[in-house]
């Protein structure tokens, strides 16, 4: 290797660029505790508000009586709807098109709803004031079950709008219906479905958890009476609508406004809505003119901000005897709970459910969604995916399985007789999506290899046998999934929230002396933003992502963006970041090809700068660049390096991914145990791969919990029965398996550096591969399909069922 | 998840203890490692006004094994239990239990006494106790008493325990043979979807000279199956004397239906978990 070579190769080590596994620079304020979370803020004459909840699920409210908790010494106020109503933020507008009280008005809906906001000069105080509101309530009947919503006796949650035929998704056929949204062509697909050879028919119902993050969620808001300024400091995955959200309420000017989200502490969906908290803390501080804190406890976390799932999906699928797969049909009636609080585009109200074609070249379809209303907390959040895609997944890889028993065909080779093939790409899919890039088939072969997955079907057999011979009590599951997801959301033209166009923004200043700052319209919540998007920013401006600071989230500083969830950080934010850079890029040429005294055309780009085409000499580094346009006058040029951009995606990305979970179950006690788990992801151009594995990771434990028993449960009274991490599952490192992790790289032919967005991947292929794992170790047995979550006693009474206890 | 207001107090010997208790009353709760009363003074479903801390009595920490009698202070955390070389060879079934309570965080602090004393029927000790049938040493005002494990548990939370007194220790003999704990969990940090506590001698000839067998949570207190125990020694340990032990300590469970499922899945498990520790202690013996 020659000398020269040597420094190119140092020179581009020395970036940290795309492709490496750059150490996350976060961690170390991370590991000591020194991260700056909103409970972590202090302020003088700080107060603290605590919330009065409903324990019924539907009662109307008779009276509030606040006396005894005014006389408690250092209780400063307690407000109900009655004194937000003046001010019209008694409710609020949700994400969805919907409204949400933001105190109890005449009523509540849920168990856990806030009824009334205590605030005190200290947390004990306020908590102990919430004790001493009596509230008297008058119960009504309460509805659970989304199947009985439309019965004639079931009582009418929403009062307030029972009248309104007309919702913000077009017809409502009963006062507790939300919405219908139909995708696809309804008649070709029922066609389909009658005539077809074969046809598998099942309910998947995807149960209702909860994103749980470790942090929950919080605001601290102070009003400063004197200069008229409001700052927010919260749990805010989407920091610029929340700004422009509590301007447009409060009447504040928006200039007068300040959020800023500091570290967060996870999010997973579950802090992108506005909650009551947060406009009971501004109104609280406007009252009062002193900050006000409020952090819910993770009781309130569980029972009363943003759930995830609760999707009932009725599906048939229809096939040639052969296997190849001629139409799709679903029907989902979708639990929302009180309020319809979703975070999607508005134009989606079930998300991007209509992904549910998943990876398969299917020529027919139909998705109709109901929304419907009962007694349980609002939300339906995507927790760790995009909009409803876990949902989608999981009901194809579910319906797959299901046609697979039908045919009696393996699993495996079905699915590879119907992906959509790499030279189909981009591929529109029957329910109106332009898929932009694939390669399924060498993933699937390749994970299908990794495992040695013909091997392990014979093992299995033999388990069969030994089980059926009294030797062994246990049976092992396989577990496939190839999964498509639908990120990076999204294009202006079909993509909004609150009318906000899902654009997003990165904006580059680069110092004198050649380091610089890049701030962002997202939000990182623990993926490790400021590690990555500095390594995209490093490779396209030549400057080391040791030398770029990131900010995010504080709305004065950073340009305006949609936040982050749904994948879309890399897919968007960071499209915007290559774009500002490359921008960056295109003034420092002209200032090199000043200074080298040639033309701009005769430069060419090497790793950190420009180099006269030709004579490998003569160049000016990006760093010298920088230094000249601070200290030099360039002819015709403003002086300083500065650029922003603003990025609307042309497409969506469509991560893919070949998972691979084997499992073993003890038929007796239901206990589960994973043996081997293989991921393969394919998230396109990888910018840093340690830390894709540590989202794949964490993705997947998520995935793990949720598929083998994280729930929010209710009985039938709408009480929350997990309402504790005694109940609601958390894995810790026992319970978590080990996992392979692999990949193959497909980039995005539209996105500037081809990235496509991992964070989600996991949990939208995990929890099909668990749960695709339990059904098929009962599959010898005559099972079809089993609900999730599965834990013990589901999987005993699973085996029970098929009479293997006898 | 704030507790109501109470006072502190860390008296520094059990007579102090014991006189604090009697002069503060009803309103007084002795706290050890916290782990079960703060969670409940967190859900302000305790709303003690005086914690009496344990603390600091430096004598309540000892283990200690003297002749054939092991003696644990009541404030030997269970990690102390897990660390005891002493006790891991008197005893290695306490080791065993310990292990399979909580996570290490909890057992840092969480002590035997508390354990023992707070009758919950999901706390792992009492049933263990019961089996290696322990005496509870009491101190109250009136001085001290003994009282065996296997007569302590009165229901849920009610124990032969007079408020007035306090736990300081726990006595029983040494083990010998096989033992098992074991229990079948939803996840680390979870009470017992069932389990139990197995202790079985062989003598020269094979045959079973003693057992004792003891249930976690599946009744309102921990269960001794003295049925159960003695058939296996009158019939030696065999497949057919197991299932016949095993149906009778059935006989006595009575679990209820929670989050950890229904009645009819929890008497199967308690079916499967009890044959596997018998097994599984016949083996070691
Ligand atoms: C996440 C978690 C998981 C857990 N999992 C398990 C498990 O799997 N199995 C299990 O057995 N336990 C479990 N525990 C409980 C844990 O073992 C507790 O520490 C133990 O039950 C109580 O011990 P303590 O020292 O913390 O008692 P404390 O909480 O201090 O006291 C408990 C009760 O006993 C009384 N008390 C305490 N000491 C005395 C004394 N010396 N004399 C008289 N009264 C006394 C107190 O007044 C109180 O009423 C868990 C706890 C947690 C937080």
């Amino acid at each position: 290797m020659s000398a020269a070579e040597e420094t190119m190769q140092e020179r581009q080590a020395a970036l940290k660029g795309l492709g490496t596994s750059r150490k996350r620079v976060e961690d170390a304020r991370f590991t000591q505790g020194k991260g700056n979370y909103v409970d972590d803020i202090k302020m003088p004459n700080m107060l603290f508000g605590d919330f009065v909840r409903s324990q019924h699920a539907h009662a109307r409210v008779v009276s509030i009586d606040k006396t005894a908790a005014l006389e408690l010494p250092g209780v400063v106020a307690v407000l109900t709807a009655e004194d937000l109503e003046p001010l019209s933020l008694h409710w609020m507008p949700t994400l969805a098109g919907d409204k949400q009280m933001v105190l109890a008005d005449g009523k509540v809906l849920f168990q856990g709803q806030e009824v009334a906001f205590v605030v005190a000069e200290d947390r004990y105080i306020a908590a102990d004031a919430v004790d001493l509101v009596k509230v008297e309530y008058e119960e009504l009947p309460v509805l659970v079950d989304p199947f009985k919503a439309e019965l004639p006796d079931a009582p009418v949650l929403r009062e307030d709008i029972a009248d309104q035929k007309e919702g913000a998704h077009g017809p409502r056929r009963h006062p507790n219906h939300i919405f219908t949204w139909e995708q696809g062509d309804k008649a070709a697909a029922e066609a389909v479905i009658e005539e077809a050879p074969v046809v598998a028919e099942e309910m998947v119902y995807y149960h209702r958890t909860h994103p749980c993050p470790m942090e929950t969620c919080g605001a601290v808001a102070s009003m400063d009476k004197v200069n008229g300024k409001l700052t927010l400091w919260g749990t805010f995955q989407a920091p610029h609508v929340v700004r422009t959200v509590a301007s447009l309420l409060s009447g504040i000017a928006e200039h007068n406004i300040r959020v800023v989200s500091p570290d967060i502490g996870g999010g997973f969906g579950n802090k992108v809505g506005v909650y009551p908290g947060y406009v009971c803390s501004i109104v609280a501080s406007i009252v009062t003119g002193q900050p006000v804190k409020w952090i819910e406890d993770r009781m309130e976390n569980l029972s009363a901000t943003a759930f995830a799932r609760d999707y009932w999906m009725q599906g048939k699928i229809a096939a040639t005897k052969e296997g190849k797969i001629l139409g799709l049909w679903c029907h989902t009636t979708a639990d929302h709970g009180a309020f319809d609080a979703c975070a999607d585009p508005t134009k989606y109200p079930a998300g991007f459910m209509n992904i549910c074609t998943g990876s398969y070249d299917i020529p027919t379809a139909y998705l109709a969604v109901d929304g419907i209303y009962t007694n349980k907390a609002p939300g339906g959040v995507a927790y760790r995916c995009s909009f409803r895609v876990t949902e989608a997944a999981y009901f194809i890889e579910r319906m797959i399985e299901v046609l697979a028993i039908k045919l009696n065909m393996d699993a495996a080779d079905l699915r590879a007789l119907n992906f959509i093939k790499k030279e189909q790409f981009p591929y529109q899919s029957a329910l109106g999506w332009e898929y932009d890039s694939g390669d399924y088939h060498t993933a699937w072969n390749k994970a299908l290899d990794a495992v040695d997955y013909r091997g392990l079907r014979q093992q299995q057999s033999q388990q069969v046998e030994d089980f059926k011979a009294g030797k062994t009590r246990k049976l092992m599951g396989i577990g496939l999934c190839h999964f498509t997801e639908i990120v990076g959301a999204g294009p202006v033209k079909n993509c909004d929230i609150l009318g906000m166009g899902m654009f997003d923004s990165c904006e580059i200043r680069i110092h004198p002396t050649g380091s610089a700052i890049a701030r962002l319209g997202t939000i990182s919540q623990g993926q490790g933003h400021a590690t990555t998007f500095a390594q995209i920013l490093a490779t396209e401006i030549g400057i080391s992502a040791d030398d770029i600071t990131i900010e995010e989230g504080d709305t004065d500083t950073a340009p305006y963006g949609l936040g982050t969830y749904g994948s879309r950080s890399t897919p968007v934010a960071g499209a915007a970041t290559a774009m500002a850079g490359r921008k960056i890029r295109a003034k420092a040429q002209m200032i090199a090809a000043y200074l080298l005294e040639v033309h701009d055309n005769d430069l060419e780009w090497e790793i950190d700068r420009f180099v006269v085409k030709g004579a490998p000499e003569r160049f000016k580094t990006m760093k010298e660049v920088a230094f000249a346009s601070y200290t030099q006058e360039i002819p015709g040029v403003e002086p300083g390096l500065e650029a922003v951009s603003y990025y609307d995606p042309p497409n969506m990305t469509y991560p893919f991914g070949a998972y691979i979970c084997v499992m073993d179950i003890d038929v007796d006690t239901g206990v589960t145990d994973i043996r081997k788990f293989y991921a393969l992801d394919d998230c396109g151009t990888r910018i840093n791969p340690m830390i894709i594995e540590g989202q794949v990771h964490g993705g997947l434990t998520e995935a793990l919990a949720i598929a083998l028993g994280q729930e929010i449960a209710y009985d039938e009274l709408g009480n929350v029965k997990t309402g504790s991490l005694m109940d609601f599952f958390i894995p810790t490192s026992w319970e978590t398996p080990n996992y392979e992790t692999d990949f193959t790289e497909t980039p995005s032919p539209h996105h500037p550096i081809g990235a496509k967005g991992v964070g989600e991947s996991p949990n939208v292929g995990g929890v099909p591969a668990f749960s695709n794992a339990i059904n098929d170790a009962f599959r010898a047995f005559g099972l079809t399909h089993t609900h999730m979550p599965h834990d013990h006693w589901r999987i005993w009474k699973t085996a029970n069922d098929l009479g293997l206890h006898s | 998840m704030i507790p109501g207001r109470f006072e502190y107090h860390q008296p520094d010997s059990v007579p102090a203890a014991v006189g604090l208790l009697s002069d503060l009353g009803d309103e007084a709760r002795v706290i050890a490692g916290g782990h079960s009363l703060i969670p409940m003074m967190k859900l302000r479903l305790a709303m003690p006004e005086h914690l009496i801390d344990l603390r600091a009595i430096d004598s309540l920490k000892q283990i200690s094994v003297a002749g054939s009698t092991v003696t644990i202070g009541a404030m030997a955390t269970q990690s102390d239990l897990i660390d005891s070389t002493e006790l891991a060879t008197a005893a290695p079934i306490v080791r065993e239990t310990a292990l399979q309570i909580a996570d290490p965080q909890v057992r840092y602090v969480g002590t035997i006494g508390g354990n023992v004393a707070n009758g919950d029927p999901g706390n792992d000790m009492p049933a263990l106790m019961q089996c290696l049938n322990a005496s509870f040493h009491l101190h109250g005002p009136d001085g001290e008493r003994q009282v065996p494990a296997r007569e302590f548990y009165e229901a849920a939370y009610f124990t032969a325990r007079d408020d007035l007194e306090i736990l300081t220790g726990i006595s029983f003999p040494a083990c010998e043979g096989g033992y098992a704990y074991e229990k079948q969990k939803r996840k680390i940090g979870d009470y017992a979807t069932a389990a139990a506590a197995v202790l079985l001698s062989k003598a020269a000839d094979s045959s079973c000279s003693q057992a004792a067998i003891a249930l976690t949570n599946l009744a309102d207190t921990p269960l001794y199956c003295q049925e159960a125990s003695d058939h296996l020694v009158q019939s030696g340990v065999t497949d057919a004397s197991i299932d016949a032990a095993v149906q009778s300590a059935l006989g006595q469970i009575e679990p209820v239906d929670d989050n950890r499922g229904p009645v009819e899945f929890k008497k199967h498990a308690a079916k499967v978990i009890l044959k596997r520790a018998i097994e599984n202690a016949w083996a070691r013996a």
